[in-house]
């Protein structure tokens, strides 16, 4: 398990040092995104829109904050992540068109991320669930926002981070899935844990 | 005349307490929950889940230091209300809440997170058809009592509500509990409580086990003692599962198991499974007649 710490824009050699289990912290432009903003990507591109901002070697983070207006300036109060697994349906063509390098979540996400992340050389990383004050604690500067019309936690939020992390990279580049491997673990002790269950309380009767 | 002065007081004092109550929720995690996430910490073997307790315990110490939301999911609001009926003021109740969620969105600042289910037109204030989500119940005090919980979405979206056939029995009743669990794995923002609710009619079920994952303190004891034996037996059986913190394998993925029950139809057998995430959101209040008001957790 090693620790690195990243800057945008990431190249393909940042991402071919990360290995599942390892811990990074990047410094430099992050940029979040939900559902509505993963999908208003994947209709940009079909009909051959371009971004607002480009992603090319950048990081996209399932996140939508608490932030406050603070007269022509945006304050972030608290911005950990979202739950991941949503935004599986279009991650892996996010990642392909438009050259991103680097999610960050929670939750864990699918073989077709898993193989994006390989194919394109990019990486899944997790943040800490729910830890919205310590997110908000490296993130420096709200650079700007797009697409405010899908609403505050679902527009893209371009954030100016610090040693952004701990991120615990759970997907790499060379198809190792972190979660997925824990998940299939718990999944084999189910029948065990029911049977220590059935073992250990009485039958209820009356 | 005295009447209505009594009532715009009444309804002040409700609106300053609820707001107060939102932000003390939303900033400060209970003590009970702190404590059990410090335990779960200190015994995790897991470098990955333990790495996700210790930034779960420092985001605690400065979202309460810093008075910030310790989580960016501010929630859909719930009030679990207990109405007096000799409460001087019960029909502003219901329009005191709302107001207080309304200022309180703008004030802690909550991130505004409710949206009509077709249009998806979010009205940036947490109000809406139906929200805050307001539950009733009724009792001959001259008190008002409530709980807020300001409650994530991650967590709500792996809840669990099953009608297994009443002839599979018991051994159901575990599967069913167990297998949600392992659906829900790292989604729901482990360390959990998870909250069981079983008979009723299906709403009944649900209501229980959020009430039950929610409200109910970690480390009180179930007054049923065949069902403190079964969270007792759950907790150790779900932890072995070994989901761990966010889902990154280890040996606490559940704080506790909260069970709540209500006869049932015998046609019927709904079992309702809530996750509350780590980052318990809930305080309570108590107004008195008078306008004097208590918030604690």
């Amino acid at each position: 398990m090693a620790t690195y710490h990243l800057k945008t824009p990431l190249t393909d050699e940042d991402i071919s040092k990360l290995h599942v289990g390892d811990i990074v912290y990047v410094s430099g432009i992050v940029v979040t995104a939900r559902d509505s903003a993963h999908r208003r990507m994947i209709e940009y591109h079909r009909e051959n829109k371009p971004l607002p901002i480009d992603l090319r070697g950048g990081i996209i983070y399932h996140c939508g904050p608490v932030v406050r207006r603070r007269g022509d300036r945006w304050e972030v109060i608290a911005a950990g992540p979202t739950t991941s697994t949503r935004m599986e349906i279009y991650e892996a063509d996010v990642i392909e068109k438009y050259g991103v390098k680097m999610i960050i979540g929670k939750g864990g996400m699918g073989p077709k991320t898993t193989e994006a992340c390989r194919r394109f050389k990019a990486v899944y990383t997790v943040f800490t669930g729910g830890a919205g004050a310590l997110a908000a604690n490296s993130i420096k500067e709200v650079l700007g926002v797009e697409w405010l019309d899908l609403g505050v936690p679902e527009a893209l939020w371009i954030f100016r981070v610090k040693d952004f992390g701990p991120l615990l990279v759970v997907i790499d580049s060379y198809g190792e899935n972190l979660m997925s491997h824990v998940m299939e673990e718990s999944r084999r002790r189910r029948d065990t844990v029911l049977k220590w269950l059935m073992e250990n309380i009485p039958p209820p009767h009356h | 005349m005295t009447d209505t002065i009594n009532t715009d007081y009444l309804r002040r004092k409700i609106v300053e307490a609820t707001v107060k109550a939102l932000k003390l929720a939303v900033t400060h995690l209970p003590p009970d929950v702190e404590n059990a996430l410090r335990r779960a910490y200190l015994e995790e073997d897991s470098e990955a889940s333990k790495s996700q307790l210790k930034a779960i315990l420092e985001n605690v110490k400065l979202a309460r230091s810093m008075e910030k939301p310790m989580c960016q999911d501010t929630g859909l609001i719930h009030y679990y209300v207990n109405l007096g009926i000799r409460f001087p003021a019960t029909h502003i109740v219901r329009d005191a809440l709302i107001e207080a969620t309304r200022i309180a969105t703008k004030e802690i600042p909550l991130r505004p997170n409710t949206v009509h289910p077709f249009t998806h037109y979010n009205p940036g204030d947490n109000t809406g058809r139906g929200v805050p989500i307001i539950h009733w119940e009724i009792n001959d005090s001259d008190r008002l009592e409530y709980y807020v919980v300001p409650k994530g979405g991650g967590s709500e979206a792996v809840s669990v509500l099953r009608l297994p056939p009443p002839g599979r029995g018991f051994e159901e009743f575990l599967k069913t509990v167990v297998d949600a669990v392992l659906e829900a794995d790292g989604k729901p923002c482990p360390p959990v409580i998870v909250g069981i609710g079983v008979g009723g009619g299906v709403d009944t079920a649900v209501y229980l086990a959020k009430k039950a994952a929610s409200i109910r303190r970690i480390g009180s004891r179930n007054p049923d003692p065949y069902l403190a034996l079964l969270e007792e037996k759950l907790y150790e059986a779900l932890n072995m599962l070994g989901i761990g913190a966010m889902g990154l394998g280890g040996r606490h993925s559940v704080l506790a198991v909260h069970i709540d029950y209500a006869y049932r139809h015998p046609a019927n057998y709904p079992i309702a499974i809530v996750f509350q995430c780590w980052a318990t959101r809930r305080a309570h209040v108590t107004i008195y007649p008078d306008g004097r008001y208590e918030v604690e957790q």
